[in-house]
């Protein structure tokens, strides 16, 4: 072809000729190749990953700068800076330091805010992200490894976060410090001991915030990193789970390419979410450590919160009866170590959700089509039982000022707490498992009846009916797609010679399990094709 | 509403009987995939000049970033750091911190807004499908990579010489014993430390708000004072370890109202001493109701009776507050009989 020569002779464009260098040295050709393009399917929720990841970014770019002003060091200083009330106050550097950044260093308090906003938001999204791949069931096979990767980020997150604000040793954060000790304390055998250790000698000691900066701005940051890069990794190369629809199968991914769609959208999405982050940070005060003035061990102030995405610990904590054990003189602190023993076990039950539910399923087959919420009810309901869980411990934590904003008494809503704790993520379940059977029935009556489309007509004998408008082929697919489960039944216990078996007790609790899931009343069958054409071709009875 | 909203006939449920023959819907599979809808175009697809104005939305948005950020500049050049200004309705702002932020957040928020509205109304919004491939390797990857596996393992001997495999094994469960033995240094041991404060025989009770020492006329029933121990001092280098255990509250009751009979023993006068710091998880206790002498931690409200040995009527603490053995000296200040009996503070293992 004579266009081929001329390519060949013609010079190479710069933009080329880097790419050739650059592909001469990494391969990027062949990793351009898969990915450039790589399609992505379009849905609002498939966003909420994204807003982790960019406020991750912004946490970053924003502590990077704050390291530049902020002294991580607990040395006593006498205050003289330009914030007024505070002179001559005596300090440690770390809280001088923060001062400064606010009032001293131009753009300082924004940035402070900024980070902070970021980082109330990072752990938001996560959990907010998390829910959109539990309840869509997006975490099966092959994505389980890449959900625990999320979890991981989750806790290390509320962690990075909570020795973050800290740093400033303030007079609401070091209070947060002291719990945290109180709690370290009551490990049996070796709480003394760790608090030592970690403090440096007794509380407050000289050391935690230099402790907590290198775990705040090193440890726990390059974990995440690591794991943020993992899972962002498995993400592209597991392709992106889509919800079912004409043309969506879970052999393919529809949507639009990485170039140029997705470089927009996504790319522009990160100054969307800054842009956002930074004008919040403008009008809305966060953690106004001035107000607060320095920590002393025997100062407090009413009303301590720690940030959002650890109120449920304090929730744990505030709702658990004072209990202590006192044997051959020792100490078991029940009503603080019981709280710090449910603490990662709430956290847990998230993370390993996806294996009991994949062993309750006995499925081995990958999944790339989302569920539809209501198809999985009881999936559905743990979810929201959960959630449930921690608003309640939420209010518990919070239990101070739910009385005072509201005018209640503070006994009634901590027992309302230690009732709710037990029976409120019951309630939950048996409600949404209704509620999702409820619309399970009403997608069977759709596909089989057609839309109501609020027109009545009235037929020559007089009789009024609503008319029904049959669905598009596409919605029919989409609203029959989804997959049912047949329930797991004990196999044959006497095999072919006649020997009986024994059935193992988690052969017995795993057919319960998927009777709860999977049973009569714990799904509706969806419609069949049988049903249907009845249906139409039969006598019009809705 | 169009007229496609509204249903015809043919596609009720049917008298005609015309529907085996009708629609897609009742063929063979009436849930099948049709596959993928036709693109549907856009208004900016059709028509140059829609397509046009997306193009000056796009410009502007990017402009108006551009300029926002000149106004970022400017603000970080012309507004004192100290200034503050009223914005409704936010009150009393940083004006600097204001402008900062809103620029910023501008100049960004437009870069974004810019490229989405780009994205979705120039760029080609066709989809694609793109094929999956299972994760799993296919059988012969797996063979041979089993195999590979299995000639490595045999060229390394590890199976056979079993001395190297438990030594190589030994000696890596082995050097991280270092790591933890360098750790020892963090901290001190525990020994008795969470045990001891510095109250003592004899020492005076300070006032911490006039820094005074305390004579028993001082303290007026229905009120909560704070007291630390003379001779501790704010610039000392361990005042915050002591004081997070020696901070001190004394209150005065009746003594007739006193229920406790050890407590009426270690009062003086209807004046009690007690451990300032909740016995939960270590907060200072600082509300205080003067009828029913309830003290309150305001962190995870436990509450305790003072009149009643500040034994723990609600919340999540676990025991009674300590209390301080106080007297009067010779002079008519209160000193302490000694230090606490029992640790201050949060509990622990060997508390007991």
């Amino acid at each position: 072809m004579s266009t081929a020569t001329a390519t060949d002779k013609r010079k190479a464009p710069a933009g080329e000729r880097v790419a050739d260098w650059a592909d001469g040295r990494l391969g990027i050709y062949s990793l351009a190749k898969s990915n450039m393009r790589k399609i992505f399917p379009d849905h609002w929720s498939f966003m909420l990953g994204e807003i982790c990841l960019y406020s991750f970014i912004i946490i970053i770019l924003t502590g990077v700068y704050l390291t530049l002003f902020f002294h991580p060091s607990m040395n006593e200083v006498v205050y003289h800076g330009s914030y007024v009330p505070m002179q001559g106050v005596r300090m440690s550097e770390a809280y001088a330091s923060t001062l400064d950044i606010s009032f001293d260093v131009r753009g300082g308090l924004l940035i402070r805010q900024i980070h902070h906003w970021a980082a109330l938001i990072f752990v938001a999204a996560m959990l907010v992200h998390m829910m959109r791949v539990f309840f869509t069931g997006a975490f099966r096979k092959p994505r389980e490894v890449n959900w625990v990767f999320g979890f991981l980020l989750l806790v290390l997150g509320m962690f990075t976060g909570f020795t973050g604000y800290s740093l400033p040793d303030d007079l609401l954060s070091g209070t947060g410090v002291r719990f945290m000790e109180g709690a370290i304390l009551s490990v049996p055998i070796v709480g003394t001991y760790l608090s030592m250790f970690l403090f440096g000698g007794e509380f407050p000691g000289h050391d935690f915030v230099a402790r907590f900066y290198s775990i705040h701005i090193l440890l726990l940051p390059g974990i995440m990193l690591g794991l943020l890069v993992a899972h962002l990794i498995l993400v592209f190369y597991h392709k992106h789970t889509q919800f079912a629809g004409p043309g969506r199968t879970n052999n393919n991914v529809v949507g639009m390419p990485l170039l140029p769609v997705y470089m927009a959208k996504a790319g522009g999405f990160f100054f969307l979410v800054f842009g956002v982050i930074a004008v919040i940070s403008a009008i809305a005060s966060i953690n106004p450590i001035w107000a607060l003035g320095p920590y002393i061990p025997d100062h407090v102030s009413t009303g301590a919160q720690p940030d959002w995405y650890m109120g449920f610990s304090e929730g744990l904590i505030r709702a658990m009866p004072g209990w202590e054990i006192n044997l051959w003189g020792h100490t078991l602190v029940l009503g603080v170590f019981i709280p710090l023993v449910i603490f990662p076990l709430v956290l847990a039950a998230i993370a390993v959700y996806p294996f009991i539910e994949s062993w309750v399923t006995g499925d081995k087959r990958e999944h790339h089509i989302l569920d539809r919420p209501r198809n999985a009810p009881t999936r559905t309901g743990f979810g929201v039982a959960w959630l449930t869980w921690y608003v309640i411990l939420l209010i518990a934590g919070g239990n101070d000022m739910f009385a005072q904003y509201f005018h209640l008494s503070i006994n009634a809503i901590t027992w309302f707490a230690r009732i709710g704790f037990f029976v409120g993520p019951v309630i939950a379940f048996v409600i949404t498992k209704r509620i999702c059977l409820g619309l399970q029935r009403r997608d069977r009556d759709k596909v089989l009846h057609g839309r109501e489309t609020g027109i009545i007509k009235r037929l020559p004998h007089g009789e009024f009916v609503e008319v029904h408008e049959p669905l598009s082929p596409g919605k029919l697919h989409t609203l029959t797609a989804h997959e049912q489960y047949k329930p797991a039944e004990i196999g044959p216990t006497v095999d072919e010679n006649g020997v009986e078996r024994k059935v193992k007790l988690m052969e017995k609790l795993r057919v319960k399990l998927s009777k709860g899931y999977y049973g009569e009343d714990h799904q509706i069958p969806k419609a069949t094709a049988e049903e249907y054409k009845e249906i139409q071709s039969g006598h019009g009875h809705h | 509403m169009s007229s496609q909203d509204i249903p015809e006939d043919k596609h009720l449920p049917t008298e005609q009987g015309d529907a085996h023959h009708g629609g897609v819907a009742v063929a063979d599979d009436p849930f099948a995939d049709p596959g993928l809808p036709a693109h549907k175009p856009r208004i900016q697809d059709i028509d140059e000049r829609a397509a046009k104005r997306s193009e000056r939305t796009v410009a502007m948005l990017f402009t108006l970033s551009m300029l926002a950020t000149i106004g970022f500049i400017a603000s970080y050049v012309t507004i004192p750091v100290d200034k503050i200004v009223y914005i409704w309705p936010f009150g009393h702002v940083s004006g600097l911190n204001f402008a900062l932020g809103v620029t910023l957040g501008i100049a960004l928020f437009c870069i974004g807004a810019g490229a989405v509205h780009w994205a979705r109304t120039l760029m080609s919004d066709v989809e694609v499908a793109d094929e999956r491939h299972p994760i799993e390797a296919a059988p012969e990857v797996k063979a041979k990579v089993l195999a590979d596996f299995a000639d490595g393992a045999r060229e390394s001997d590890i199976g056979r010489r079993k001395l190297i495999r438990n030594t190589m094994l030994g000696a890596l469960a082995m050097v991280p014993l270092s790591g933890v033995v360098l750790l020892r240094d963090l901290g001190p041991l525990p020994e008795d430390k969470l045990r001891k404060t510095i109250w003592a025989k004899g020492k005076l009770l300070i006032n911490q708000n006039t820094m005074e020492p305390l004579r028993p006329e001082d303290v007026a029933v229905g009120s909560l004072t704070f007291a630390m121990p003379e001779g501790l001092e704010e610039d000392q280098h361990d005042y915050m370890q002591q004081i997070a255990k020696a901070a001190l509250m004394i209150v005065r009751i009746q003594p007739e109202d006193i229920k406790d009979k050890q407590e009426l023993e270690w009062s003086h006068d209807g004046i009690v001493a007690y451990s300032k710091i909740c016995t939960h998880v270590g907060c200072p206790i600082s509300l205080y109701e003067q009828q029913t002498h309830h003290v309150l931690c305001p962190c995870h409200q436990s509450t305790f009776d003072l009149s009643d040995g500040a034994r723990v009527i609600f919340g999540p603490a676990g025991h009674a507050l300590p209390q301080l053995r106080i007297g009067v000296n010779d002079e008519g200040f209160l000193e302490a009989l000694g230090d606490f009996e029992e640790p201050v503070g949060p509990a622990f293992w060997e508390r007991g």
